[in-house]
Protein backbone atom coordinates (compact mmCIF):
# COMPACT_ATOMS: atom_id res chain seq x y z
CA UNK A 1 0.00 0.00 0.00
CA UNK A 2 2.43 2.33 -1.30
CA UNK A 3 0.77 6.02 -1.53
CA UNK A 4 2.19 9.39 -3.74
CA UNK A 5 2.86 11.00 -0.49
CA UNK A 6 4.88 7.85 1.11
CA UNK A 7 7.02 8.22 -2.34
CA UNK A 8 7.97 11.33 -1.57
CA UNK A 9 8.52 10.55 1.70
CA UNK A 10 11.13 8.27 0.42
CA UNK A 11 12.52 10.99 -1.97
CA UNK A 12 13.03 13.51 0.51
CA UNK A 13 14.29 11.15 3.08
CA UNK A 14 17.11 9.81 -0.01
CA UNK A 15 17.77 13.46 -0.80
CA UNK A 16 18.93 14.31 2.45
CA UNK A 17 20.58 11.27 3.23
CA UNK A 18 22.40 12.09 0.16
CA UNK A 19 23.35 15.77 1.27
CA UNK A 20 24.51 14.34 5.01
CA UNK A 21 27.01 12.31 2.88
CA UNK A 22 27.74 14.79 0.73
CA UNK A 23 28.70 17.18 4.02
CA UNK A 24 30.81 14.37 5.52
CA UNK A 25 32.81 13.83 2.39
CA UNK A 26 33.29 17.38 1.10
CA UNK A 27 36.56 18.06 2.90
CA UNK A 28 37.65 14.53 1.40
CA UNK A 29 36.96 15.54 -1.60
CA UNK A 30 38.69 18.70 -1.40
CA UNK A 31 41.89 16.99 -0.15
CA UNK A 32 41.78 14.43 -2.52
CA UNK A 33 41.59 17.12 -5.37
CA UNK A 34 44.40 19.47 -4.02
CA UNK A 35 46.68 15.76 -4.09
CA UNK A 36 47.23 16.94 -7.82
CA UNK A 37 47.54 20.61 -7.55
CA UNK A 38 50.72 21.94 -9.01
CA UNK A 39 51.33 24.10 -5.96
CA UNK A 40 54.20 27.07 -5.75
CA UNK A 41 56.23 26.99 -2.67
CA UNK A 42 55.19 25.24 0.51
CA UNK A 43 51.81 26.30 0.94
CA UNK A 44 48.77 23.87 -0.63
CA UNK A 45 45.96 26.56 -0.47
CA UNK A 46 45.07 27.74 -3.41
CA UNK A 47 44.28 26.12 -7.01
CA UNK A 48 47.00 26.55 -9.40
CA UNK A 49 47.16 23.47 -11.86
CA UNK A 50 46.72 19.76 -12.27
CA UNK A 51 49.88 17.43 -12.03
CA UNK A 52 50.76 14.12 -11.30
CA UNK A 53 54.59 14.92 -9.32
CA UNK A 54 53.05 14.46 -5.92
CA UNK A 55 51.42 10.92 -6.81
CA UNK A 56 55.08 9.82 -7.99
CA UNK A 57 57.02 9.43 -4.41
CA UNK A 58 54.69 9.94 -1.71
CA UNK A 59 57.07 8.53 0.65
CA UNK A 60 59.67 10.95 -0.35
CA UNK A 61 59.84 12.54 2.83
CA UNK A 62 61.25 9.50 5.51
CA UNK A 63 59.06 11.40 8.37
CA UNK A 64 56.14 11.19 6.65
CA UNK A 65 56.32 7.86 5.87
CA UNK A 66 57.58 6.95 9.27
CA UNK A 67 54.53 8.74 10.62
CA UNK A 68 52.48 6.76 7.98
CA UNK A 69 53.77 3.58 9.06
CA UNK A 70 53.20 3.70 12.60
CA UNK A 71 49.62 4.32 12.26
CA UNK A 72 48.79 1.80 10.10
CA UNK A 73 50.93 -0.74 12.36
CA UNK A 74 49.43 0.91 15.72
CA UNK A 75 46.39 0.13 14.09
CA UNK A 76 46.83 -2.89 13.14
CA UNK A 77 47.62 -4.08 16.78
CA UNK A 78 45.33 -2.64 18.70
CA UNK A 79 42.65 -3.67 16.49
CA UNK A 80 43.72 -7.27 16.66
CA UNK A 81 43.76 -7.27 20.55
CA UNK A 82 40.72 -4.65 21.10
CA UNK A 83 38.85 -7.44 19.01
CA UNK A 84 39.83 -10.26 20.70
CA UNK A 85 39.30 -8.96 23.93
CA UNK A 86 35.85 -6.90 23.28
CA UNK A 87 34.14 -9.79 21.49
CA UNK A 88 34.69 -12.17 24.33
CA UNK A 89 33.49 -9.29 26.55
CA UNK A 90 30.48 -9.28 24.36
CA UNK A 91 29.77 -13.10 24.45
CA UNK A 92 30.00 -12.77 28.27
CA UNK A 93 27.27 -9.76 28.45
CA UNK A 94 25.14 -11.46 26.20
CA UNK A 95 25.18 -15.37 26.70
CA UNK A 96 25.49 -15.46 30.33
CA UNK A 97 23.53 -13.87 33.09
CA UNK A 98 26.22 -13.84 36.32
CA UNK A 99 26.49 -11.70 39.24
CA UNK A 100 28.04 -8.16 37.97
CA UNK A 101 27.19 -8.23 35.24
CA UNK A 102 25.18 -5.08 34.33
CA UNK A 103 27.29 -3.20 36.58
CA UNK A 104 30.25 -4.33 34.13
CA UNK A 105 27.82 -3.41 31.08
CA UNK A 106 27.98 0.17 32.32
CA UNK A 107 31.78 0.24 33.45
CA UNK A 108 32.34 -0.74 29.73
CA UNK A 109 30.37 2.28 28.20
CA UNK A 110 32.25 4.94 30.37
CA UNK A 111 35.41 4.92 28.54
CA UNK A 112 32.61 6.11 25.63
CA UNK A 113 30.92 8.40 27.89
CA UNK A 114 34.69 10.42 28.78
CA UNK A 115 36.10 13.03 27.14
CA UNK A 116 38.91 11.92 25.04
CA UNK A 117 41.57 14.60 26.31
CA UNK A 118 40.37 13.26 30.41
CA UNK A 119 41.33 9.91 28.80
CA UNK A 120 44.43 10.92 27.12
CA UNK A 121 45.80 13.29 30.07
CA UNK A 122 44.85 10.82 33.25
CA UNK A 123 47.05 7.80 31.53
CA UNK A 124 49.76 10.17 30.41
CA UNK A 125 49.72 10.94 34.69
CA UNK A 126 49.47 7.52 35.29
CA UNK A 127 52.94 6.77 32.84
CA UNK A 128 54.75 9.54 34.17
CA UNK A 129 53.90 8.41 38.22
CA UNK A 130 55.01 4.79 37.25
CA UNK A 131 58.02 6.38 35.24
CA UNK A 132 57.24 4.60 32.18
CA UNK A 133 58.51 6.24 29.08
CA UNK A 134 55.89 6.99 26.24
CA UNK A 135 55.79 6.02 22.93
CA UNK A 136 54.83 3.48 20.46
CA UNK A 137 54.37 0.74 22.88
CA UNK A 138 52.11 3.36 24.98
CA UNK A 139 50.08 4.76 22.36
CA UNK A 140 48.83 0.58 21.57
CA UNK A 141 48.37 0.83 25.11
CA UNK A 142 45.70 3.92 24.70
CA UNK A 143 44.18 3.07 21.65
CA UNK A 144 43.32 -1.03 22.50
CA UNK A 145 41.65 1.16 26.19
CA UNK A 146 39.35 3.26 24.17
CA UNK A 147 38.38 0.78 21.20
CA UNK A 148 37.74 -2.01 23.18
CA UNK A 149 34.03 -0.01 24.26
CA UNK A 150 32.95 -0.01 20.69
CA UNK A 151 34.15 -3.44 19.95
CA UNK A 152 31.87 -4.30 22.63
CA UNK A 153 28.95 -2.57 21.90
CA UNK A 154 29.06 -3.38 18.10
CA UNK A 155 29.57 -6.91 18.35
CA UNK A 156 26.92 -7.11 21.27
CA UNK A 157 24.19 -5.85 18.66
CA UNK A 158 25.02 -8.57 16.39
CA UNK A 159 24.49 -11.21 19.22
CA UNK A 160 21.28 -9.80 20.39
CA UNK A 161 19.56 -9.90 16.74
CA UNK A 162 20.73 -13.94 16.69
CA UNK A 163 18.95 -16.56 17.66
CA UNK A 164 20.36 -18.54 20.98
CA UNK A 165 18.32 -21.72 19.94
CA UNK A 166 21.35 -22.89 17.38
CA UNK A 167 23.98 -22.77 19.86
CA UNK A 168 21.22 -24.41 22.26
CA UNK A 169 20.98 -27.32 19.69
CA UNK A 170 24.89 -27.73 19.19
CA UNK A 171 24.83 -28.39 22.62
CA UNK A 172 22.12 -30.54 23.27
CA UNK A 173 24.15 -32.64 20.06
CA UNK A 174 26.66 -33.11 22.11
CA UNK A 175 29.07 -30.05 21.64
CA UNK A 176 30.84 -28.67 24.15
CA UNK A 177 30.57 -24.87 24.85
CA UNK A 178 33.58 -24.20 23.46
CA UNK A 179 33.15 -26.10 20.68
CA UNK A 180 29.78 -24.31 19.94
CA UNK A 181 31.23 -21.08 20.36
CA UNK A 182 34.13 -22.09 17.84
CA UNK A 183 32.01 -23.45 15.66
CA UNK A 184 28.18 -21.61 15.18
CA UNK A 185 28.48 -18.39 17.20
CA UNK A 186 31.68 -17.09 15.97
CA UNK A 187 30.98 -17.68 12.29
CA UNK A 188 27.09 -16.05 12.79
CA UNK A 189 28.54 -12.66 14.37
CA UNK A 190 31.69 -13.04 11.81
CA UNK A 191 29.78 -9.72 10.08
CA UNK A 192 29.68 -8.02 13.20
CA UNK A 193 33.03 -8.54 14.34
CA UNK A 194 34.43 -7.18 10.93
CA UNK A 195 32.03 -4.41 11.04
CA UNK A 196 33.81 -3.76 14.98
CA UNK A 197 37.00 -4.36 13.67
CA UNK A 198 36.84 -1.74 10.78
CA UNK A 199 35.38 0.78 13.46
CA UNK A 200 38.32 0.22 16.02
CA UNK A 201 40.99 0.61 12.38
CA UNK A 202 39.51 3.62 12.13
CA UNK A 203 39.23 5.37 14.96
CA UNK A 204 42.57 4.18 15.99
CA UNK A 205 43.90 6.11 12.54
CA UNK A 206 41.95 9.07 13.00
CA UNK A 207 42.90 9.55 16.89
CA UNK A 208 44.81 12.55 17.24
CA UNK A 209 43.76 13.98 21.21
CA UNK A 210 44.73 10.69 23.05
CA UNK A 211 47.63 9.63 20.71
CA UNK A 212 49.09 13.52 21.58
CA UNK A 213 49.89 12.92 25.09
CA UNK A 214 50.94 9.15 25.22
CA UNK A 215 53.59 9.51 22.90
CA UNK A 216 56.52 10.31 23.63
CA UNK A 217 58.91 10.73 20.55
CA UNK A 218 57.04 9.09 18.10
CA UNK A 219 54.97 10.34 15.41
CA UNK A 220 51.79 9.34 14.12
CA UNK A 221 49.88 10.10 10.92
CA UNK A 222 48.00 12.38 12.66
CA UNK A 223 50.51 14.08 14.51
CA UNK A 224 52.27 14.64 11.63
CA UNK A 225 49.44 16.59 9.88
CA UNK A 226 48.74 18.83 13.61
CA UNK A 227 52.78 19.35 13.46
CA UNK A 228 52.55 20.80 9.96
CA UNK A 229 49.73 23.05 9.73
CA UNK A 230 51.70 25.97 11.03
CA UNK A 231 54.10 25.51 7.93
CA UNK A 232 51.26 23.96 5.21
CA UNK A 233 50.69 21.05 5.25
CA UNK A 234 52.39 18.90 2.34
CA UNK A 235 50.87 17.91 -0.81
CA UNK A 236 52.15 14.33 0.00
CA UNK A 237 49.80 14.14 3.07
CA UNK A 238 47.29 14.69 0.92
CA UNK A 239 48.52 11.71 -1.76
CA UNK A 240 48.54 9.30 1.18
CA UNK A 241 45.36 10.29 2.66
CA UNK A 242 43.63 9.47 -0.20
CA UNK A 243 45.83 6.63 -1.30
CA UNK A 244 44.52 4.73 2.02
CA UNK A 245 40.45 5.25 1.20
CA UNK A 246 41.33 4.16 -2.28
CA UNK A 247 43.19 1.00 -0.79
CA UNK A 248 40.48 0.34 2.00
CA UNK A 249 37.46 0.63 -0.52
CA UNK A 250 39.63 -1.61 -2.54
CA UNK A 251 39.53 -4.31 0.35
CA UNK A 252 35.97 -4.13 1.02
CA UNK A 253 34.79 -4.22 -3.01
CA UNK A 254 36.85 -7.81 -2.88
CA UNK A 255 35.58 -8.39 0.29
CA UNK A 256 32.07 -8.05 -1.09
CA UNK A 257 32.85 -9.81 -4.46
CA UNK A 258 34.24 -13.04 -2.22
CA UNK A 259 31.46 -13.31 0.18
CA UNK A 260 29.42 -13.33 -3.11
CA UNK A 261 30.68 -16.19 -5.15
CA UNK A 262 30.82 -18.32 -1.76
CA UNK A 263 27.13 -17.72 -1.15
CA UNK A 264 26.63 -18.45 -5.12
CA UNK A 265 29.10 -21.50 -4.08
CA UNK A 266 26.88 -22.67 -1.25
CA UNK A 267 23.55 -22.08 -3.11
CA UNK A 268 25.05 -24.62 -6.11
CA UNK A 269 26.04 -26.97 -4.06
CA UNK A 270 22.52 -27.23 -1.97
CA UNK A 271 20.54 -30.36 -4.17
CA UNK B 1 26.18 -45.54 46.79
CA UNK B 2 29.37 -44.08 45.75
CA UNK B 3 27.88 -42.41 42.81
CA UNK B 4 25.57 -40.86 44.23
CA UNK B 5 27.66 -39.19 47.43
CA UNK B 6 29.78 -37.86 44.71
CA UNK B 7 27.09 -36.63 42.40
CA UNK B 8 26.78 -33.47 44.62
CA UNK B 9 30.07 -32.26 44.30
CA UNK B 10 30.07 -32.83 40.71
CA UNK B 11 27.26 -30.91 40.40
CA UNK B 12 28.47 -28.15 42.25
CA UNK B 13 31.58 -28.05 40.46
CA UNK B 14 30.38 -28.37 37.42
CA UNK B 15 27.85 -25.31 38.26
CA UNK B 16 30.94 -23.06 39.66
CA UNK B 17 32.66 -23.74 36.20
CA UNK B 18 29.59 -22.63 34.50
CA UNK B 19 30.07 -19.55 36.74
CA UNK B 20 33.93 -19.33 35.66
CA UNK B 21 33.21 -19.08 32.40
CA UNK B 22 31.81 -15.64 31.87
CA UNK B 23 34.43 -13.96 33.64
CA UNK B 24 37.30 -15.87 31.66
CA UNK B 25 35.43 -14.59 29.36
CA UNK B 26 35.40 -11.01 30.03
CA UNK B 27 38.60 -11.32 32.49
CA UNK B 28 41.30 -9.70 30.27
CA UNK B 29 39.37 -7.18 28.10
CA UNK B 30 37.82 -5.83 31.68
CA UNK B 31 41.50 -5.91 33.45
CA UNK B 32 42.40 -3.63 30.15
CA UNK B 33 39.88 -1.24 31.12
CA UNK B 34 40.42 -0.82 35.17
CA UNK B 35 44.36 -0.96 34.71
CA UNK B 36 44.49 1.89 31.91
CA UNK B 37 41.03 3.54 32.39
CA UNK B 38 39.90 3.15 36.28
CA UNK B 39 43.55 3.66 37.69
CA UNK B 40 44.19 6.55 35.72
CA UNK B 41 41.63 8.61 36.94
CA UNK B 42 42.30 7.57 40.07
CA UNK B 43 45.46 9.07 39.90
CA UNK B 44 44.01 11.84 38.25
CA UNK B 45 42.00 12.31 41.51
CA UNK B 46 45.26 12.30 43.82
CA UNK B 47 47.02 14.74 41.24
CA UNK B 48 44.28 17.03 41.19
CA UNK B 49 44.64 17.21 45.12
CA UNK B 50 48.63 17.79 44.79
CA UNK B 51 50.59 21.52 45.22
CA UNK B 52 53.97 22.45 43.61
CA UNK B 53 55.43 23.63 40.95
CA UNK B 54 56.86 21.65 38.10
CA UNK B 55 60.65 22.51 38.50
CA UNK B 56 60.16 21.43 42.69
CA UNK B 57 57.42 18.31 41.95
CA UNK B 58 54.17 18.33 43.10
CA UNK B 59 53.23 16.62 46.78
CA UNK B 60 50.08 15.69 47.89
CA UNK B 61 48.27 18.41 50.58
CA UNK B 62 44.15 17.91 49.92
CA UNK B 63 44.84 20.82 48.18
CA UNK B 64 40.67 21.81 47.32
CA UNK B 65 41.50 25.08 46.87
CA UNK B 66 42.78 24.09 43.13
CA UNK B 67 39.19 23.12 42.06
CA UNK B 68 37.76 26.80 43.19
CA UNK B 69 40.90 28.64 41.21
CA UNK B 70 40.12 26.23 38.54
CA UNK B 71 36.44 27.09 38.18
CA UNK B 72 37.31 31.05 38.56
CA UNK B 73 39.44 31.23 36.31
CA UNK B 74 38.02 29.30 33.76
CA UNK B 75 33.71 29.35 34.39
CA UNK B 76 34.24 30.93 30.53
CA UNK B 77 35.44 28.54 29.07
CA UNK B 78 33.45 25.39 30.89
CA UNK B 79 30.32 27.95 30.09
CA UNK B 80 31.15 27.86 26.35
CA UNK B 81 32.30 23.98 25.59
CA UNK B 82 29.14 23.40 27.15
CA UNK B 83 27.23 25.76 24.98
CA UNK B 84 28.91 24.49 21.82
CA UNK B 85 29.18 21.19 22.33
CA UNK B 86 25.16 21.35 23.31
CA UNK B 87 24.64 22.97 20.00
CA UNK B 88 26.66 20.64 18.10
CA UNK B 89 24.47 17.88 19.45
CA UNK B 90 21.41 18.86 18.36
CA UNK B 91 22.62 19.57 14.87
CA UNK B 92 23.98 16.40 14.63
CA UNK B 93 21.11 14.96 15.39
CA UNK B 94 18.69 16.94 12.88
CA UNK B 95 21.28 15.53 9.87
CA UNK B 96 21.62 12.11 11.78
CA UNK B 97 18.32 10.94 12.41
CA UNK B 98 16.69 11.06 8.46
CA UNK B 99 19.78 9.14 7.11
CA UNK B 100 19.55 6.74 10.16
CA UNK B 101 15.98 6.21 9.42
CA UNK B 102 16.92 6.09 5.83
CA UNK B 103 19.06 3.58 6.22
CA UNK B 104 17.51 1.67 8.59
CA UNK B 105 13.80 1.37 6.57
CA UNK B 106 13.94 2.42 3.42
CA UNK B 107 17.57 1.56 1.77
CA UNK B 108 17.58 -2.21 0.50
CA UNK B 109 20.55 -4.45 2.22
CA UNK B 110 23.53 -3.00 0.03
CA UNK B 111 22.66 0.36 -0.20
CA UNK B 112 22.12 0.10 4.02
CA UNK B 113 26.06 -1.46 4.36
CA UNK B 114 26.61 1.39 1.82
CA UNK B 115 25.91 4.32 3.97
CA UNK B 116 26.98 2.97 6.86
CA UNK B 117 30.76 2.24 5.04
CA UNK B 118 30.56 6.01 4.17
CA UNK B 119 29.81 7.22 7.27
CA UNK B 120 33.23 5.14 9.10
CA UNK B 121 35.16 6.22 5.70
CA UNK B 122 35.86 9.91 6.37
CA UNK B 123 37.56 8.47 9.74
CA UNK B 124 40.43 7.23 7.73
CA UNK B 125 41.37 10.63 6.35
CA UNK B 126 41.82 11.50 9.43
CA UNK B 127 39.96 13.83 11.55
CA UNK B 128 43.01 17.19 11.97
CA UNK B 129 43.51 16.25 7.80
CA UNK B 130 39.57 16.94 7.75
CA UNK B 131 39.15 19.66 9.68
CA UNK B 132 42.46 21.56 8.03
CA UNK B 133 40.65 21.22 5.01
CA UNK B 134 37.57 23.01 5.74
CA UNK B 135 40.19 25.30 7.36
CA UNK B 136 41.02 25.68 3.41
CA UNK B 137 37.15 25.83 2.54
CA UNK B 138 36.37 28.51 4.55
CA UNK B 139 38.93 30.77 4.56
CA UNK B 140 39.28 34.36 3.84
CA UNK B 141 39.93 34.59 0.07
CA UNK B 142 37.97 31.40 -0.47
CA UNK B 143 35.27 30.72 -2.86
CA UNK B 144 32.57 29.80 -0.15
CA UNK B 145 33.71 33.25 1.67
CA UNK B 146 33.17 35.10 -1.60
CA UNK B 147 29.76 33.75 -2.57
CA UNK B 148 28.19 33.97 1.00
CA UNK B 149 29.62 38.05 0.64
CA UNK B 150 27.45 37.85 -2.96
CA UNK B 151 24.26 36.79 -1.62
CA UNK B 152 24.81 39.15 1.50
CA UNK B 153 25.19 36.55 4.31
CA UNK B 154 28.39 37.99 4.85
CA UNK B 155 29.66 41.98 5.44
CA UNK B 156 32.45 42.68 2.70
CA UNK B 157 35.23 41.89 5.75
CA UNK B 158 32.40 39.09 7.22
CA UNK B 159 34.59 36.04 7.90
CA UNK B 160 33.95 32.27 8.47
CA UNK B 161 37.13 30.93 9.64
CA UNK B 162 37.89 32.09 13.07
CA UNK B 163 34.27 32.59 14.30
CA UNK B 164 31.92 30.58 16.48
CA UNK B 165 30.21 29.41 13.85
CA UNK B 166 33.26 28.08 12.21
CA UNK B 167 34.12 26.20 15.63
CA UNK B 168 30.39 24.80 16.30
CA UNK B 169 30.07 23.52 12.29
CA UNK B 170 34.06 21.88 12.86
CA UNK B 171 32.46 20.03 16.29
CA UNK B 172 28.85 19.06 13.94
CA UNK B 173 31.30 17.55 11.23
CA UNK B 174 34.09 15.74 13.39
CA UNK B 175 31.15 13.75 15.78
CA UNK B 176 28.37 13.61 13.17
CA UNK B 177 29.31 9.39 12.97
CA UNK B 178 29.23 9.32 16.56
CA UNK B 179 25.67 10.59 16.40
CA UNK B 180 24.43 7.96 13.07
CA UNK B 181 25.85 4.88 14.30
CA UNK B 182 23.85 4.42 17.35
CA UNK B 183 20.52 5.87 16.13
CA UNK B 184 21.15 3.27 13.36
CA UNK B 185 21.50 0.71 15.65
CA UNK B 186 18.53 1.46 17.74
CA UNK B 187 16.33 2.03 14.61
CA UNK B 188 16.99 -1.00 13.02
CA UNK B 189 15.94 -3.08 15.93
CA UNK B 190 12.69 -1.24 15.42
CA UNK B 191 9.53 -4.33 14.64
CA UNK B 192 8.17 -2.88 11.91
CA UNK B 193 4.94 -4.81 12.39
CA UNK B 194 4.49 -2.79 15.54
CA UNK B 195 4.41 0.49 13.18
CA UNK B 196 1.87 -1.50 10.83
CA UNK B 197 -0.50 -2.07 13.31
CA UNK B 198 -0.28 1.32 14.55
CA UNK B 199 -1.70 2.89 11.09
CA UNK B 200 -4.08 -0.64 10.84
CA UNK B 201 -5.44 1.06 14.05
CA UNK B 202 -5.54 4.18 11.64
CA UNK B 203 -3.51 6.51 13.31
CA UNK B 204 -1.60 8.74 10.69
CA UNK B 205 2.07 8.30 9.36
CA UNK B 206 2.95 11.74 11.91
CA UNK B 207 1.02 9.83 15.15
CA UNK B 208 2.38 6.48 14.38
CA UNK B 209 6.45 7.97 14.31
CA UNK B 210 5.75 10.19 17.29
CA UNK B 211 4.05 7.78 19.07
CA UNK B 212 5.30 3.93 18.35
CA UNK B 213 8.64 4.88 16.17
CA UNK B 214 10.14 7.92 18.34
CA UNK B 215 9.53 5.95 21.43
CA UNK B 216 11.80 3.18 20.43
CA UNK B 217 14.16 5.10 19.16
CA UNK B 218 14.87 6.87 22.86
CA UNK B 219 17.96 4.56 23.42
CA UNK B 220 19.74 5.56 20.00
CA UNK B 221 19.03 8.83 20.38
CA UNK B 222 20.21 8.89 24.05
CA UNK B 223 23.42 6.86 23.25
CA UNK B 224 24.07 8.72 20.20
CA UNK B 225 23.66 12.32 22.35
CA UNK B 226 25.95 10.74 24.81
CA UNK B 227 28.58 9.60 22.19
CA UNK B 228 28.61 13.04 20.32
CA UNK B 229 27.91 15.57 23.35
CA UNK B 230 30.67 14.22 25.44
CA UNK B 231 33.50 13.74 23.68
CA UNK B 232 32.77 17.25 21.97
CA UNK B 233 32.98 18.85 25.01
CA UNK B 234 36.57 18.22 25.81
CA UNK B 235 37.51 18.41 21.95
CA UNK B 236 40.04 21.53 21.36
CA UNK B 237 41.15 20.39 17.57
CA UNK B 238 38.55 22.04 15.84
CA UNK B 239 38.56 25.46 18.14
CA UNK B 240 42.78 25.10 17.83
CA UNK B 241 42.53 25.24 13.93
CA UNK B 242 39.00 27.06 12.85
CA UNK B 243 38.24 29.65 15.77
CA UNK B 244 40.84 31.81 17.71
CA UNK B 245 41.48 31.83 21.51
CA UNK B 246 38.19 34.05 21.94
CA UNK B 247 36.71 30.86 20.71
CA UNK B 248 38.83 28.50 23.39
CA UNK B 249 37.26 25.17 25.13
CA UNK B 250 38.35 23.70 27.91
CA UNK B 251 40.13 20.52 26.04
CA UNK B 252 42.44 23.29 24.85
CA UNK B 253 42.94 24.38 28.46
CA UNK B 254 43.00 20.85 29.94
CA UNK B 255 45.68 20.33 27.14
CA UNK B 256 47.93 23.45 27.58
CA UNK B 257 47.91 23.09 31.16
CA UNK B 258 49.26 19.60 30.70
CA UNK B 259 51.29 19.17 27.91
CA UNK B 260 52.58 22.36 28.33
CA UNK B 261 52.52 24.34 31.40
CA UNK B 262 52.86 21.36 33.41
CA UNK B 263 50.52 22.50 35.52
CA UNK B 264 49.54 18.66 36.62
CA UNK B 265 47.04 19.83 39.44
CA UNK B 266 45.08 22.24 37.73
CA UNK B 267 44.52 19.73 34.55
CA UNK B 268 43.29 17.29 36.62
CA UNK B 269 40.89 19.15 38.49
CA UNK B 270 39.46 20.84 35.35
CA UNK B 271 39.32 16.88 34.03
CA UNK B 272 37.12 15.92 37.09
CA UNK B 273 35.08 19.46 37.08
CA UNK B 274 34.10 18.97 33.46
CA UNK B 275 33.26 15.17 34.39
CA UNK B 276 31.44 16.41 37.02
CA UNK B 277 29.45 18.69 34.80
CA UNK B 278 29.01 15.74 32.16
CA UNK B 279 27.37 13.25 34.77
CA UNK B 280 25.19 16.51 35.55
CA UNK B 281 24.14 16.77 32.64
CA UNK B 282 23.42 13.79 31.44
CA UNK B 283 21.50 12.70 34.34
CA UNK B 284 19.54 15.52 33.64
CA UNK B 285 18.86 14.43 29.73
CA UNK B 286 17.84 11.26 31.43
CA UNK B 287 15.30 12.55 33.21
CA UNK B 288 14.11 14.47 30.60
CA UNK B 289 13.65 11.93 28.23
CA UNK B 290 12.23 9.97 30.90
CA UNK B 291 12.77 6.45 31.00
CA UNK B 292 14.60 5.11 33.93
CA UNK B 293 16.19 2.27 32.26
CA UNK B 294 17.30 4.51 29.33
CA UNK B 295 20.76 3.87 30.12
CA UNK B 296 20.81 0.08 30.69
CA UNK B 297 19.22 -0.14 27.43
CA UNK B 298 21.47 2.44 25.77
CA UNK B 299 24.04 0.25 25.95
Amino acid sequence: MRTRADQIRGWLLGAWTGLALLYLFIPVFVIAAFSFNDNQGRFNFTWQGFTLKHWQDPFADPDLALAMKNSLLIAGISTLIAVVLGTFMALALVRYSFRGRSTTDLFVFLPLATPEVVLGASLLALFLTMAVTTGFATIVVAHVMFTISYVVVTVKARLEGMDRHIEEAAMDLGASEWTAIRKITLPMIAPGVLAAALLAAAISVDDYVITSFNAGQTTTFPLFIFGATRQGVPPAVNVLATGLVLVILLLLALNVVVQRRLAARDRAAMP
Amino acid sequence: MRRWRRSPGRELSLRRRRQLVPWLLIGPGLLWLVVFFAVPLANQLYVSLQTGDPETGYQFTWAFGTYVDAIKDYHEQFLRSIGYAATATVLCLIIGFPLAYYAAFKAKPFMRNLILLLVILPFFVSSVLRTVSWQLILFDDGWIVARFRDVGLLGDDGRLLATRTAVIAGITYNFLPFMILPLFVSLERIDRRLVEAATDLYASRAQAFRHVTLPLALPGIFAGSLLTFIPACGDFINAALLGTPKQSMIGNVIQSKFLFVQDYPTAAALSFILMTFILIGVALYGRLLGTKTLMESAV
